[in-house]
């Protein structure tokens, strides 16, 4: 079983099954998308005290989930390629930091946009606030180290290294800024202080978690096909002519 | 091991001592940055008061952050890191060891120069130990941080400002303890436990960074 | 269902430019980010 599955391991293997899973995880995404945003507009009732400007709620709290758990999942697959050495590893981390990056850019514009109606204005350094804009740093810094280091197997492991010192260091971001915020702030505001949270509230935001899972797994999936011909095109030109003439 | 340990580290204080130009090179632009905040907000002793404990862990960060190439690269250049790496030494000892010589010729002057801007910032002299303190407790979690952040980007291009976006997120939780036990102890608070969390944090530190240092240089050399 | 009709559905009580700021921005970054993954495979291909 275990041998069957790491021949999946191999890019090569790995190019046509992402290409046959692609299309599932792109419909999914879409028709999930479409059934969150109509239970989000249509079904779910007016907020008691936030009126319609909650209604960000179904793109900015899946957007935040999203941007949180790449993280995780591109440091799994970092550690895997430092500890296995198997190189489709470090390729998908490569393919999921883009897509983390604009997770979190989104869970920080619609933060802004809802914090404006909600607490007058656009920007509170709330803990998860900060916390999230340091993710985008630590994202951007993650990008950049593999895109500054131009051999790919290196580029990978040092990736990697940073990778999991970041995720080290993510609860303990977290932990200092919500203790500088009490500090600072007396009693914060809390973006998900909804007191009684209507079932077909929770319910549009969990499908849209969904949809937002299922898009970052085809994006992800597509990405990582184009870093795969990218990379082996220096080292099996053959087999790179037969997937793209096929 | 010790014995390892014990003889990088002389080494590089001998280094550093030969070259005292770049450890105090650091020192002055940390002077200089503290110095040119009130220029630009005003010197109004209250605000100024605020102001201090932010201002002196940022320029103490970014002060750090300058004496970061010089860790390894020129041992990169003149061929002693691959002996090292080769040798029969452990790895993290020589590696403890250098970041310990590079606390000891940046962190530690600018923990001792820390309690003298603060006088320029109107701090009290019971502030003013807590400043070094925490500045003490402070300083060696940005040198192991710094060390695994200068171990990944080096011989890479544009080293020096990659360096600053990979370590400067990393050290949001010291700039955070370091500067709330300066504004808690101003506060009339207790600043012990920001020390605590600061000392909890530096044991973190030491075998992450450690660690990150180490796979770093190896993936550099490899 | 929520809306009297289609008006009062932008307006969102008065807040539409945050709410369809907020979901305009978002379907632009995923579209974006769509694109600029196929433009690569493309690319990869052909080079």
């Amino acid at each position: 079983m275990f041998s069957n599955f790491f021949s999946f391991a191999s890019p090569q293997a790995f190019y046509p099954v992402a290409g046959r899973m692609i299309p599932w995880f792109g419909w999914s995404a879409a028709l999930l998308a479409l059934a969150g945003l109509y239970i989000g507009f249509f079904v779910a009732p007016t907020d008691a005290t936030q009126g319609e400007s909650y209604r960000i709620i179904f793109i900015h709290v899946p957007a935040a989930w999203m941007s949180m758990f790449i993280y995780l999942v591109m440091a799994l697959w970092a550690g895997l390629g430092l500890v296995l050495n198997t190189r489709l590893s470090g390729m998908m981390a490569s393919a999921l930091a883009p897509t983390g990056a604009m997770f979190t850019f989104v869970a920080l514009w619609s933060g802004a946009l809802w914090g404006k109606p909600t607490w007058g204005t656009y920007w509170v350094w709330d803990a998860r606030l900060t916390s999230e804009l340091i993710l985008l740093f630590l994202y951007l810094g993650y990008m950049a180290l593999k895109e500054a280091i131009e051999d790919p197997q290196r580029a990978d492991r040092a990736g990697a290294i940073l990778a999991l010192v970041g995720v080290v260091n993510i609860p303990i971001i977290y932990f200092s800024v919500q203790w500088w915020n009490t500090l600072h702030q007396g009693a914060s505001v809390s973006l998900t202080k909804a007191p009684s949270m209507a079932m077909t509230m929770l319910a549009g935001m969990l499908v849209m978690a969904l949809a937002a899972w299922m898009y970052a797994i085809a994006v992800s999936l597509a990405r990582v096909r184009a870093i795969i011909l990218e990379r082996e095109r220096g080292r099996d030109m053959a087999w790179v002519r037969s997937m793209v003439n096929a | 091991m010790t014995a390892a340990f014990a003889a990088v580290l002389r080494r590089d204080l001998l280094v550093a001592l030969r070259r005292k130009g770049d450890a105090l090179n650091v020192l002055i632009f940390f002077v200089i940055v503290a110095s040119l905040f009130p220029l630009g907000t005003g010197a109004e002793p209250g605000q100024l008061r605020t102001m201090a404990a932010g201002v002196i862990w940022v320029g103490a960060l970014l002060a750090a952050l300058l004496s970061l190439p010089r860790l390894f690269a020129a041992d990169l250049a003149d061929g002693t890191l691959e002996q090292m790496l080769v040798s029969a030494q452990p790895l993290p000892a020589v590696v403890a060891a250098k970041v310990a010589a590079h606390w000891l010729s940046t962190g530690l002057p600018l923990a001792l120069i820390a309690p003298v801007l603060g006088l320029q910032y109107g701090l009290p002299s019971d502030a003013l130990l807590v400043l070094l303190g925490a500045v003490l407790l402070g300083t060696p979690v940005l040198s192991l941080v710094g060390a695994a952040g200068a171990a990944l980007t080096l011989g890479v291009r544009g080293a020096g400002v990659l360096t600053g976006l990979l370590v400067l997120p990393l050290c949001v939780p010291a700039l955070v303890f370091g500067a709330g036990a300066l504004t808690a102890s101003l506060s009339g608070l207790a600043p012990g436990p920001h020390l605590s969390l600061l000392g909890a944090l530096l044991a973190v530190s030491l075998p992450l960074g450690l660690w990150a240092a180490c796979a770093a240089l190896r993936v550099a050399l490899d | 269902m929520n809306w009297g009709g289609a008006a009062e559905f932008f307006a969102m009580g008065g807040h539409g430019a945050f709410v369809w700021g907020s979901y305009a921005v978002s379907a632009l970054c995923i579209a974006l980010e769509a694109w600029l993954v196929a433009r690569r495979n493309r690319r990869a291909r052909a080079a």
